[in-house]
């Protein structure tokens, strides 16, 4: 089973609730977390897994013989992206435009194209203390978040638990991180941000057709108005986090809340559970 | 006319509420909002839309079900994975074309996607451009730059001082979007591991593009060691630290109240470090 964890806003506790969550079910089932943030991918930090495996996330991009191109343009008329412009004497390629598509080494009617891999970023897999742990990272300058999360994802098992710590926003990576999950859970924080993206993220992972719940954090600040939204909207609510200090410094410190203090354990379990009932 | 952005690797650090006060606090500038899919400088700024405009992007690939003779061959050949039973998921679809050139019985065409909007509006501090990118869309750094480029025009055509910029988190395609170019970059981060692995990318980014970097350290009192770490690894690459924010719920307090904390309580020790690190900014900028 695959349960993303989403969130409009950044910062309001995804990699606490999924790093979290994991660590709290690792010893009665099989566990493996994906870090599909591959901008910033930060459960490595929490978890210290010991990687074990590294493979390069490529697109493809197109190079050109010269000896047998035309320069007859269709190239770079059938690019969506103006990745190649054609020169009376030479094609020019701008490699960052990209998308690796493949039309025109596919289209080329000379075959002067070919395709050669741009690596983007990178894929670790390794072992967190039981965890199996598999985390993307963007390379820093590139702009294409989307082929290395769905390398990522990639490596989900087809069986036992699966947890995805998606990225924030609502845009395609988010959809690429959280597409085919079988549950999402949406954290956010008491407070008109919080509110106003959790609006936005409820609306994507309804268009995608997924179950969700809500998880709070950081409650005893701001206003009850996401709770007042939730139950407007029928969305159940599975745990809230107290704002506490305690919290705020294990995490300042890369320790995750069901680590740092054992006793939340119970909690996470209970969230796996509501999460169980609502999908029966 | 100067640029600033406000950028911070990873999200929730404060970005927004330190836009706010810093609009607050800016002489003759425009406001532009940057993080496209999950914007939140509206609500502390309360603005009044005068216009607002389709933001039409890219293209989708729709497949004829008639005309569709279940071949395969445009499922194979997408590198998107966006075709699955002969059926285009417009979420994965990339607009590329590469089904509609090579269908051979034509049944694929390819639709204009009206992927968001854009608006110009008034607030109390100044005109503000914000956009709102649609549910699930691509095309977030196209709409950053048009978001930008409108800014720019604004501002060369009324003579505004500064352009200040909420960036989004991250630092992928909407991010380099909102960054290059511009004269500064301020990166809020937070004294925790996280926000340090975050902005130590985010620091590479603006390297990467040529755009001289300030650091704002939020909450800083929550763990002052590390604090301490981003200082030196702030003076290793020879980024100023220009201001150090304590933790203070009257932040919560002033977005609930939907103001910014300089306005909300102007003689708090949060707002007396936004102010300084303003004054730090426009001196900095001016020198750029």
């Amino acid at each position: 089973m695959i349960i993303s964890v989403a969130s409009g806003k950044g910062g309001t506790g995804k990699t606490l609730v999924a790093t979290s969550l994991a660590f709290s079910l690792k010893d009665r089932q099989p566990v493996q977390l994906l870090d599909c943030d591959v901008e910033e991918p930060n459960d490595h930090i929490f978890l210290k897994p010991v990687i074990t495996q590294k493979e390069a996330v490529c697109i493809p991009v197109p190079k050109v013989d010269e000896a047998k191109c035309t320069h007859c343009g269709l190239c770079a008329e059938i690019c969506a992206y103006n990745a190649l412009a054609v020169l009376p004497d030479r094609v020019m390629i701008f490699p960052e435009l990209c998308h690796g598509c493949g039309a025109c080494s596919y289209l080329c009617p000379e075959k002067a194209i070919s395709e050669e891999g741009r690596e983007i970023g990178v894929v670790e897999q390794g072992d967190a203390g039981g965890i199996e742990f598999v985390h993307g990272r963007l390379n820093v300058g590139e702009a294409m978040a989307t082929p290395v999360i769905r390398k990522v994802r990639e490596y989900a098992r087809a069986d036992g638990l699966v947890i995805i710590d998606v990225p924030p926003g609502t845009s395609c990576p988010v959809v690429e991180a959280v597409k085919g999950s079988h549950f999402c859970l949406l954290v956010t924080e008491p407070t008109p941000f919080g509110l106003n993206d959790l609006v936005l993220a409820v609306e994507t992972v309804r268009e995608l057709n997924i179950p969700l719940a809500v998880v709070l954090n950081r409650t005893g600040v701001g206003d009850n108005k996401v709770e007042e939204y939730c139950r407007k909207e029928n969305i159940p609510v599975l745990l809230t986090i107290p704002l506490d200090t305690k919290i705020a410094r294990l995490y300042s410190r890369g320790v995750t809340l069901a680590e740092g203090m054992p006793e939340t354990q119970e909690m996470f379990i209970l969230l796996w559970n509501g999460i169980r009932k609502i999908l029966k | 006319m100067k640029e600033l952005v406000v950028l911070s690797g990873k999200g929730g650090t404060g970005k927004t509420s330190i836009v706010g006060s810093l609009a607050a606090l800016a002489g003759d500038k425009i406001l532009a909002d940057c993080d496209v899919d999950a914007a939140d400088l509206h609500l502390l700024l309360e603005p009044v839309v005068r216009q607002k405009h389709e933001f039409w992007s890219g293209q989708v690939a729709v497949i004829d079900e008639e005309k569709c003779t279940q071949c395969g061959l445009c499922e194979e050949l997408c590198h998107f994975e966006a075709i699955k039973d002969f059926r285009v998921d417009p979420a994965s679809c990339e607009g590329c074309g590469f089904c509609y050139r090579i269908c051979p019985v034509e049944a694929i065409t390819m639709k204009e996607n009206l992927s968001g909007h854009w608006f110009i509006s008034d607030t109390r501090y100044g005109p503000l451009v914000h956009a709102r990118l649609g549910i699930a869309q691509e095309n977030s750094g196209k709409l950053v730059a048009l978001v930008r480029q409108k800014a720019r025009e604004m501002a060369e055509g009324g003579g505004a001082d500064f352009i200040i910029s909420d960036g989004p988190p991250g630092i992928g395609c909407p991010v380099i979007s909102s960054l290059s170019g511009a004269h500064m970059a301020l990166l809020v981060t937070e004294p925790t591991l996280s926000g340090i692995h975050d902005l130590e990318r985010v620091v590479g980014v603006c390297r990467h593009f040529g755009v001289p970097a300030l650091v704002c350290i939020n909450k800083y009192d929550i763990n002052e060691e590390n604090s301490r770490q981003i200082e030196d690894y702030c003076l290793e690459q020879k980024v100023e630290v220009a201001a150090r924010i304590p933790f203070d719920n009257i932040v919560t307090e002033a977005m609930v109240k939907g103001l910014p904390v300089v306005q909300y309580d102007s003689d708090s020790p949060v707002s007396r470090q936004i102010k300084g690190l303003w004054r730090n900014i426009a001196e900095r900028l001016a020198w750029n």
